[in-house]
């Protein structure tokens, strides 16, 4: 008997099947957001059993004790870096985020983010698709974290955003996908990667998103404050490519009645 | 002369350059980024930007987030 390949993803070495943002291949749907590790080690060992290729971090004052070893880390775990603007409220703000993490990882990349207020942190869309419009004439790639609503998905590729990370539920609050549909409209309607961002909180709503059609899945929290780091990256690793491969196989229709699946002639009389 | 810091004092001889406030901080080279009063300067130009008395400095890195 042949073994069958250890990949269970064997076919997704097609262009077709890559996620691509900016004309890059990136070899995992998963992005991971490395705010909320307790420890560098716990942070390296998600990130490797994560199969990520693509991880955020912030930009922050250095501290009075050094830069610390987290951009080592990182680099040697051979991940690229998506620096983000949290924290930022305004358009302003964004902006000066956004070059300043060019500058210092020198990567042209940004995860947008303007949020509102501190107790939902829901992004503020307006300010968002200003801030987005300004980066994207400034030459950066754009993927901005944005509500679930589809028209403002719309109006953030109009600007020329490189994908669109549309929240499932409020950041850190794992909630999982409160507006599916919404979601679901959203990869109708746009012609960017969509990528599900925030809210996660198991593997069966990283599924879920891949499920509904989205390209790739950023988490941080559901991971990182996990019991088991380690074990639920692996998890998530595993719903993102199950997700995916689910979609592509085409689900069977919902019916409110059973079907049978064993034949229905031919049954033993007694 | 003194200038600000990431919001906080600090004095530094005269004529101090963005790459001399680098080094005395102990800084590396790479990782960071440096505005001069919010306007970033490129590590290019680290070495012959001079601070001015009362420049506010902000020098940031990557931190986990997100």
């Amino acid at each position: 008997m042949s073994r069958a390949t250890d990949q269970p993803t064997g076919q997704a070495t097609a262009p077709a099947d890559v996620l691509t943002i900016d004309g890059t291949p990136l070899g995992s749907r998963l992005i991971l957001g490395t705010g909320g590790a307790t420890s560098h080690a716990s942070l390296e060992s998600a990130i490797r059993a994560s199969g990520t290729e693509l991880v955020t971090v912030a930009l922050r004052r250095v501290p009075k004790d050094g830069v610390g070893g987290l951009l080592d880390l990182l680099a040697s775990c051979s991940v690229r870096l998506l620096p983000n603007t949290a924290g930022c409220r305004t358009a302003r703000d964004a902006l000066l985020t956004a070059r300043l993490g060019r500058e210092a990882l020198e990567t042209h990349w940004v995860k947008l983010e303007v949020i509102a207020d501190d107790r939902t942190l829901l992004p503020d869309v307006v300010e968002t698709i200003d801030a987005a419009e300004a980066l994207v004439r400034d030459g950066f790639v754009v993927l901005p974290y944005t509500t679930d609503d589809p028209i403002a998905a719309q109006r953030l590729v109009d600007v020329g955003c490189a994908a669109v990370m549309p929240l499932g539920a409020p950041i850190g609050s794992g909630l999982g996908i409160r507006n599916p549909h919404a979601i679901e409209l959203i990869r109708d309607l746009v012609d960017v990667p969509v990528i599900l961002d925030a809210g996660i909180g198991t593997a069966s709503d990283a599924a879920l998103a891949m499920e509904l059609g989205c390209d790739a899945v950023l988490l941080a929290t559901a991971v990182t404050r996990a019991e088991d780091p380690e074990a639920m990256a692996l998890a998530m690793r595993h719903a993102v490519e199950a997700g995916w491969l689910a979609r592509r196989a085409g689900r069977i229709p919902m019916r409110r009645l059973a079907l049978a699946s064993s034949p229905t002639e031919g049954l033993v009389e007694s | 002369m003194n200038v600000i810091v990431n919001g906080e004092e600090r004095l530094v001889p005269p004529d101090t350059t963005v790459a001399g406030l680098v080094a005395a901080l102990d800084l590396p080279s790479r990782g960071i980024a440096i505005a001069l009063d919010r306007v970033i300067v490129p590590r290019s130009l680290w070495a012959s930007e001079r601070l001015s008395p009362g420049a506010e400095v902000e020098i940031v890195t990557a931190m986990q987030g997100g």
